[in-house]
């Protein structure tokens, strides 16, 4: 038995040592036009189905809308209605008379500080209601209460105790989107493996590096669930808060294009809002899969 | 005999509600200075309870844990686990995790290149300084229980406890490791308590094997010595009388006297 063992080892480490040179002489490496070339090739299988899509709605829209008597402008008449708004967005004759830049700007500043100040309350509290059984017993049943709370129903609130319209629209933002980032932080944290806490102990790491180093990376994927559901709705209450407290902002600017009858110019609003919308939960989400690369569990 | 680790009349009671369960009863031990012993068991006789005693990460009901005649009661890097999961934080590098352990244990007794050159020490010892900049994730089960080792090793831990280290592995990984563990305390001479339910394992690796009766009220049963000299080379013993001897000991233990009785 032992004999024909060795037979076999001799037998397979002959052409073995014959491939071996031959590999390492022909190095394989993808010429680089033909990297471009499958580079373009995703790129086109991702980007252009929506495009195919978006051109088949807006003939249909066109279409539907052409006809004489139609409630809504047709995507040419939308054009033709908005085009100073497009191709000058940064016009400002006082007032509330600017462009749309100025208006997204100021909407996007109201939601950039409401929503700071919501992620920094909303992870400090779900730290706490995760960790402490009894914060979470005292606390959790007001929030899961106060979170059903329409957004808009906290701003004649807000407006009697603020008697200002900026404050207000902060407060609605923060209101609106500290929930889920509560809510989600707090499960992470209740989430963190036994094991993690046992190794913090043995390495006897004290709270505020237990804190750092242990609870912020393990909760970071279930934090970064609840900042990403609160950009959006930040997003969703604006616009609407807008509406109620007026001045500069994409909210008034609807209300107001609505109450001018400017059809066109509340669905070019609409298109924008959506597009912010949409890069908001992108740039939150990028930010999350980038803090949390190597969270995944194995 | 020189009483290195004392356990010390140690009882645990766990109480839920009206409920409680004795799970250890008046456990005695000591170990010497050095020693490798193995503590074996059926599954649920409470031997990762006692090991989390002695770790500090669970409180003894009576009695305790004296190290060097101290009493240790909270866990410390002087009681270093190696755990069964390996636990080695995800978000972390093989070497950020080993330096997790040193850079607290060392803070001030060694500078910072010090601690770096004792992290990269301690990861050769197990053979894993090639992949000091990998994640948990992209490495194997058994570099991953050879990373937890190594930063075990790294706290220079008066006690290394480990807990059934072993026990997620496929076989051949597992003989590996056993003999990376067998020298590296015959290298090191570290004190080791191990957590095992594999006999031939407990009588490999061990000076002494701890064999517990089955829970609740879980006792040491019977402490078996392993004569066998080291350095040990694992084929030499598959036919070597003493072992033989020794696995048998174990075996009548665990399989005719305290038969694991099914929970209902």
């Amino acid at each position: 038995m032992n004999m024909t063992a060795t037979k076999i080892e001799v037998e397979t480490a002959t052409p073995a040592a014959t491939i071996a040179p031959v590999v390492a002489l022909t190095p394989k490496r993808p010429p680089r036009a033909e990297a471009y070339a499958r580079m373009a090739r995703e790129t086109a299988v991702r980007v252009i189905p929506p495009l195919v899509v978006i051109a088949l709605l807006t003939l249909v829209w066109e279409l539907v809308c052409r006809r004489a008597g139609s409630a809504l402008p047709p995507p040419s008449k939308v054009f033709a209605d908005t085009k100073e708004l497009i191709f000058d967005p940064f016009f400002d004759r006082g007032g509330i008379d600017k462009g749309l830049f100025w208006h997204l700007s100021a909407s996007l500043q109201r939601v950039a500080f409401g929503y700071s100040l919501s992620a920094i309350a909303g992870i400090a509290l779900g730290v706490l209601v995760g960790q402490s059984v009894w914060a979470m017993r005292g606390l959790d049943p007001l929030f899961q209460v106060l979170r059903t709370i329409p957004p808009l129903a906290w701003l004649p609130l807000s407006l009697a105790a603020f008697r200002d319209g900026q404050p207000s629209a902060i407060f609605v933002i923060f209101i609106t989107s500290i929930w889920p980032i509560i809510i989600n932080t707090a499960v992470g944290i209740r989430n963190i493996p036994q094991d993690y806490r046992n190794v913090a102990a043995v390495v006897q790491l004290n709270p505020l590096e237990f804190f750092a180093k242990i609870m912020i990376p393990a909760a970071a994927p279930y934090i970064f669930t609840g900042l990403r559901i609160g950009i959006g709705l930040s997003w969703l209450a604006i616009v609407a808060a807008e509406m109620l407290i007026g001045g500069v902002g994409i909210g008034f600017f609807i209300w107001d294009a609505w109450n001018s009858s400017h059809i066109s110019e509340i669905i070019l609003a609409l298109f924008y809002v959506g597009i912010i919308g949409f890069v908001l939960d992108r740039l939150i989400a990028g930010l999350g899969k980038f803090v949390t690369h190597g969270t995944a569990q194995n | 005999m020189t009483a290195y680790l004392k356990l010390d009349h140690i009882d645990k009671v766990f109480t839920r509600g009206a409920a409680t369960t004795e799970v250890l009863k008046d456990i005695n031990l000591t170990i010497e200075k050095g020693e490798y012993v193995s503590i074996i068991g059926h599954s649920g006789c409470g031997k990762s309870t006692l090991l989390n005693i002695i770790a500090g990460l669970t409180g003894a009901t009576t009695g305790g844990v004296l190290l060097e005649n101290r009493e240790v009661n909270s866990p410390g890097p002087d009681r270093a686990v190696v755990f069964q999961n390996h636990s080695l934080l995800p978000w972390l590098t093989v070497y950020e995790n080993v330096k997790l352990g040193v850079d607290k244990v060392f803070a001030k007794t060694k500078s910072r290149a010090e601690r770096d050159a004792w992290v990269m020490h301690n990861l050769n010892l197990v053979q894993m300084a090639h992949a000091r900049d990998k994640r948990p994730s992209e490495i194997s089960g058994g570099m991953k229980q050879r990373v937890g080792i190594a930063r075990a090793l790294a706290m220079e831990p008066k006690v290394l406890l480990l807990d059934e280290p072993f026990g997620a592995l496929d076989a051949l990984t597992r003989a590996h490791l056993q003999d990376s563990v067998m020298a590296l305390h015959q290298k090191l001479g570290n004190t080791i308590l191990m957590i095992t339910h594999d006999v031939d394992e407990a009588v490999l690796l061990s000076d002494r094997i701890v064999m517990m009766t089955n829970g609740p009220s879980a006792r040491i049963g019977e402490v078996l010595e392993v004569p066998l000299a080291r350095p040990r080379k694992r084929l030499d013993l598959a036919a070597n009388a003493t072992y033989l001897k020794c696995r048998q000991r174990v075996l009548e233990f665990l399989y005719e006297r305290h038969r694991f009785v099914e929970a209902a």
